[in-house]
């Protein structure tokens, strides 16, 4: 165990995906928890799919990839929000209209593109391989300013989360910390989909949410926990791909749903005793 | 003196008036039921003092200094989720939230006004429960502790006793009246008219627009009355 972990940090690659997953692991964790207690679990689902469309419009024409994606997503994501808040009945249809539709796009755009067809499956799939140097600053930039905002609003997505109709009727603005979930949703997507791969993505966001949910009851626990639980479970699927050589993405997401199982059988013991 | 002033709100629910032509004042210290039958605009009145509803015309003005977030509400029948995670602490704690401004954490003075509220609603054993685990009528009187963790001033209840049974609804009734006593301004919508005519001070029926508004005495007298309580005596 301990050579294959000495093996593993042995490669730059491997370092960066564990400094860039853990960070994207930390952040998504923490505005699941708020997405999937507000039902917003899809737009996460949805804005991968974005993010996969504008990902591949941009190598085609051969501009940075996170350039173009961020701000792609980033809009959207308010789309996807107003949307939601409009009708709750037809906004799951609507997301999932704009999802394929993103991917139609991006299935185009790589069919005409030529050169980049090998790259499909790990954008799809993800690949640890995918990050550059310039990728990593960028994306540790993002998470930190995800996590320091995510810090300082936390009593107020909590009050937006619990009871949005209160916290507007008492003067706390509702839709600004709406729009500050969607669009620190939006960059953290754009920063993880590459290693998790545009179609496992949001995995990230809805796994260690609803995990923690079966055992803890107060919302500061959940928060605490489902962090935790999310970077143990992406350390965790790193290691595995790594020493089976399977996807990095679809490992981290089998790894949090065994996790998922395990907390489920403890939140029912827990509540029998 | 006067805090809250409503110059002909109209208020239009999809295409059709829910709310028509409705004007009245609120002053200090007053206690108002507003009542009226179901459908009869009365939620969707004070949910558009408070900002929840868009008012197609008129005005609603706040006085002598009281400002939106100074502002307690107690919804009705707040639907969260039935797995939301979130101790009782947690939920009074919140409705400090608006004194904060855009400071991020709470200070002790924060922790010590939701500690004393929820002593003052004989919480104080479920403080660190789960929300979700309590009944009805102790779920609600975790949001008007909230409620009153928000205001100093006034205070919003609509419909606070619906689906409580008896004896908690005359708990949940006497702990209103107390805190109209220490000098908060309370508005409710209740469907209760015999309560409402001897505790209120003041009454506002509604029937989309306003058939009464003025002191109970007054209402008691008036054919508005009359015919409302002849009519659910006929029921």
């Amino acid at each position: 165990m301990f050579n294959v972990l000495t093996e593993m940090l042995s490669y730059t690659f491997i370092i960066r995906a564990i400094i860039v997953g853990g960070l994207v692991a930390l952040c998504s964790s923490l505005l699941g928890v708020s997405l999937v207690l507000k039902r917003y679990s899809m737009i996460g689902d949805g804005l991968s799919h974005v993010a996969f469309g504008a990902l591949t419009v941009a190598m085609a024409l051969n501009l940075t990839p996170l350039y173009v994606s961020i701000p792609v997503v980033v809009i959207s994501a308010f789309l996807l929000l107003k949307l939601s808040e409009r009708s709750k009945l037809k906004s799951d249809s609507a997301i999932a209209l704009i999802s394929t539709v993103a991917l139609a796009i991006g299935v185009i755009s790589i069919s005409l593109a030529k050169g980049v067809n090998t790259d499909v499956f790990s954008y799809m799939f993800g690949s640890i391989l995918a990050m550059n140097s310039t990728d990593v600053v960028i994306s540790i930039a993002l998470s930190i300013v995800v996590l320091v905002l995510v810090i300082l609003f936390y009593n107020k997505i909590f009050a937006v989360t619990f009871d949005e109709n209160y916290a507007m009727a008492t003067g706390t603005n509702s839709n600004l910390y709406n729009m500050i979930i969607a669009f620190l949703t939006a960059i953290t997507i754009v920063i993880g989909m590459r290693i998790m791969g545009t179609m496992l993505i949001s995995s990230l966001i809805i796994f260690p949410a609803l995990t923690s949910m079966r055992v803890c009851k107060t919302f500061k626990s959940v928060m605490i926990s489902s962090a935790i639980i999310s970077v143990i479970c992406l350390l965790l699927g790193i290691i595995i791909s790594y020493v089976y050589a399977i996807p990095t993405g679809a490992s981290i997401v089998m790894v949090n749903a065994i996790m998922f199982v395990i907390f489920f059988v403890v939140g029912k013991v827990l509540n029998k005793v | 003196m006067k805090q809250i002033e409503c110059k002909n709100i109209v208020v239009n629910y999809d295409s059709n008036i829910a709310v028509k032509n409705v004007s009245f004042s609120i002053d200090k210290g007053d206690y108002l039921c507003i009542v009226g039958e179901n459908g009869s605009g009365k939620s969707t009145l004070i949910k558009s003092i408070l900002g929840l509803e868009k008012i197609k015309s008129g005005e609603i003005i706040f006085l002598n200094d009281l400002k939106r977030n100074e502002i307690g509400y107690l919804p009705q029948q707040t639907i969260v989720q039935k797995d939301f995670p979130a101790s009782v602490f947690e939920v009074v704690l919140s409705g400090t939230l608006n004194s904060r401004g855009i400071k991020p954490f709470y200070s002790k003075k924060e922790k010590d006004l939701a500690n004393e509220n929820i002593e003052k609603l004989g919480l104080k054993e479920f403080k660190n429960k789960s929300y979700k685990k309590l009944s009805s009528g102790q779920q609600q009187r975790v949001l008007l502790a909230r409620a009153l963790c928000s205001t100093k001033k006034i205070i919003f209840l609509d419909e606070p006793i619906t689906g409580l049974d008896i004896n908690i609804t005359k708990e949940m009734y006497s702990i209103i009246k107390k805190i109209n006593e220490q000098g908060i301004t309370v508005v409710m919508v209740s469907h209760d008219i015999n309560f409402a005519i001897n505790n209120a001070n003041k009454i506002l029926h509604m029937q989309k627009e306003c058939k009464f508004f003025g002191t109970v005495n007054d209402y008691v007298n008036s054919e508005i009355y009359k015919n409302f309580i002849g009519g659910s005596e006929n029921v």
